[in-house]
């Protein structure tokens, strides 16, 4: 036993140990930088091939006319766009409202008992697929209007949409010292208005980039629109009416078998993913220096 | 306000469940565990559209954890300082990106890859395995557990990056002083201690998997099969709903497809559920 110990412990191999054992180390950090690479790998790929099949598809009839039918060169996805741009705006100022109230609510009432209640079943309705959201929406509009509509579009966008604002909100708030609260109250504000007065005036930068972030996500949303909004190749002219989206269209447009379609749909990502991208550059700019500005 | 979340929830639920119960009185415990899903002939079931959602999310995770939990030490524990913020803004670039972007790019770049380059390889590499058999369409639950990969990687990375920069840095102190490498400090200071939390992230990223739906529906082929072929098309819970609602015409469709819906949204819950109770657990245990 004592021999083999120390037989263990001569140098040459205790040496030829250490090696082994560094060059492991430089193995495995070495594959770890690798594996980050796989990770934004195909961030730039899908970029790289929505800029190179969107770009040249782009020109001004993709933003200011209808969509041509098969086989004619041109047209473009104006009514889509349109119809994007009512339904995330009216989805918004449903969601917005509501998400941030509950979000109040959740960080400013946290240790009583009903918040904590709620929290948990807003993280439910996170976990809840997108497209049960869009069944939902169809049962509770679409089957009592008789119609697709742009309501029922809407109605499940701003469901979609509340859970990821309450958190955003939630999170912002409980970063608001105490000591601030309790200015207000010792002001003599009574509480709910030292939440609304105080605490959410004073975090309102952090919560508008929450804000714009969620409206950004339900910009792309498309599998719960597609039988509630449905979509439609005329202008939107009401609400009641099926309405027309930029994803949707996307999606018809790539599933289709014609190549003109297909050159629509990449100019259609392209947009819908420079909307989503500079949006989020511009939050994440505006988050951090709304926050180094708070900390000093 | 706080209520009307609550409703909402319920309503959901109570939705679900009435609807689908006419599919659920037709077919009995078949609608859950029978094969069979053809419109045309009104007969209805679950378990094929389980298969493809379980394989694909597993497949995904399977891509995506090695990749996420490299990337969350790469990021806590090798990265220069200068590069930690545009790294992680890239890696969650790739969950704002929308899912039809997402589509498009898999059914015109994606799915010809595998097509002419992945399914040939793997299946001359593999000759006698049967899972990489079979003709080559390019769309499938492979393909479809690529892309999901691609969109759950943010997920997991971004839990376990906060997982590992909760470790107190005394364990990664203790580990250098006791001699041990680059490596080894990471196996045994961050990974070990780090493991509950990576587990709840995957098991966080299994459940967006499994509740995707339109990148999914655009690259898996849609057909309601079960096969031993990965490359094998197939279908989703998510991806038969997306497909077949707006035209169902008949009732006992319509409730079959909400009863889908059912399952859907009961596994889901429960993944998240899960997923959640474990990183509450760690998070107690770190504070």
């Amino acid at each position: 036993m004592a021999s083999a110990k120390k037989d263990y412990l001569n140098s040459a191999s205790i040496q030829r140990m250490a090696k082994i054992r560094k060059i492991k180390s430089v193995f495995m950090t070495f594959l770890i930088g690798v594996l980050t690479g796989v990770a934004v790998l195909p961030l730039f790929l899908v970029f790289i091939f929505v800029i190179r099949n969107g770009l040249p598809a782009m020109n001004i009839e993709f933003f200011t006319s209808l969509p041509a039918p098969v086989g004619q060169p041109g047209g473009g996805m104006a009514n889509a766009l349109v119809g994007s741009l009512i339904m995330v705006a009216i989805a918004g100022l449903i969601a917005v409202p509501v998400g941030v109230l509950v979000g109040v609510l959740l960080s400013e009432y946290r240790e009583d008992k009903f918040p904590s209640v709620v929290r948990f079943v807003v993280d439910l309705l996170i976990s809840v697929p997108s497209i049960v959201i869009g069944l939902f929406a169809y049962a509770l509009v679409v089957v009592p209007m008789k119609s697709f509509s742009g309501w029922a579009g809407i109605s499940a966008l701003s469901i979609i949409m509340f859970p990821p604002i309450v958190k955003a909100t939630e999170e912002v708030l409980r970063l608001v010292p105490n000591s601030v609260r309790e200015a207000g109250l010792a002001l003599g504000l009574s509480r709910w208005r030292v939440s609304i007065y105080v605490v959410l005036k004073g975090s309102r930068s952090a919560v508008t980039t929450g804000v714009i972030l969620a409206l950004a996500r339900v910009a792309g949303e498309t599998a719960p629109l597609l039988f509630t909004a449905f979509g439609n190749r005329f202008w939107p002219t009401s609400l009641s009416q099926p309405m027309p989206s930029l994803p949707v269209q996307i999606y018809t447009y790539a599933i289709s078998p014609f190549s003109d379609w297909h050159r629509q749909a990449w100019a259609g990502a392209f947009l819908l993913l420079m909307v989503v991208f500079i949006i989020n550059v511009l939050a994440r700019v505006l988050l951090t220096r709304g926050s180094g500005g708070s900390r000093t | 306000m706080g209520i009307v979340v609550i409703v909402l929830f319920i309503l959901i639920f109570m939705f679900l469940l009435t609807n689908s119960r006419p599919a659920f009185e037709a077919f009995g415990r078949g609608f859950v565990f029978g094969r069979e899903w053809i419109p045309s002939e009104e007969v209805f079931s679950v378990l094929a559209f389980a298969f493809g959602t379980i394989v694909s999310s597993l497949l995904a995770l399977m891509f995506a954890l090695p990749i996420s939990v490299g990337s969350a030490i790469f990021l806590t524990e090798l990265c220069p300082s200068f590069l930690r913020r545009p790294l992680r803004f890239l890696i969650e670039m790739l969950a704002a990106i929308p899912s039809v972007v997402y589509g498009l790019w898999g059914i015109f770049v994606l799915a010809p890859f595998v097509r002419a380059t992945i399914q040939p390889g793997l299946a001359a590499a593999f000759p006698y395995f049967g899972l990489f058999e079979g003709p080559p369409y390019g769309v499938g639950l492979f393909t479809a557990g690529l892309i999901l990969a691609i969109m759950i990687i943010p997920t997991i990375t971004s839990i376990s990056t906060e997982v590992f920069d909760s470790i107190p840095n005394l364990y990664r102190e203790g580990a250098k002083a006791l001699g041990a490498t680059e490596w080894e400090t990471i196996k045994t200071a961050v990974l070990g201690p780090g493991m509950s939390g990576v587990v709840a992230a995957s098991i966080l990223g299994l459940g967006r998997a499994v509740g995707e739906t339109m990148a999914v529906t655009m690259v898996i082929g849609n057909r309601a099969d079960i096969s031993p072929s990965l490359f094998s098309p197939s279908a989703t819970m998510a991806s038969v709903i997306a497909n077949e609602y707006a035209e169902a015409n008949s009732d006992l469709h319509i409730s079959s497809l909400l009863g889908v819906g059912l399952c859907l949204l009961i596994l889901s819950v429960a993944i998240n559920s899960i997923s959640r109770i474990i990183i509450w657990r760690v998070r107690r245990k770190t504070i």
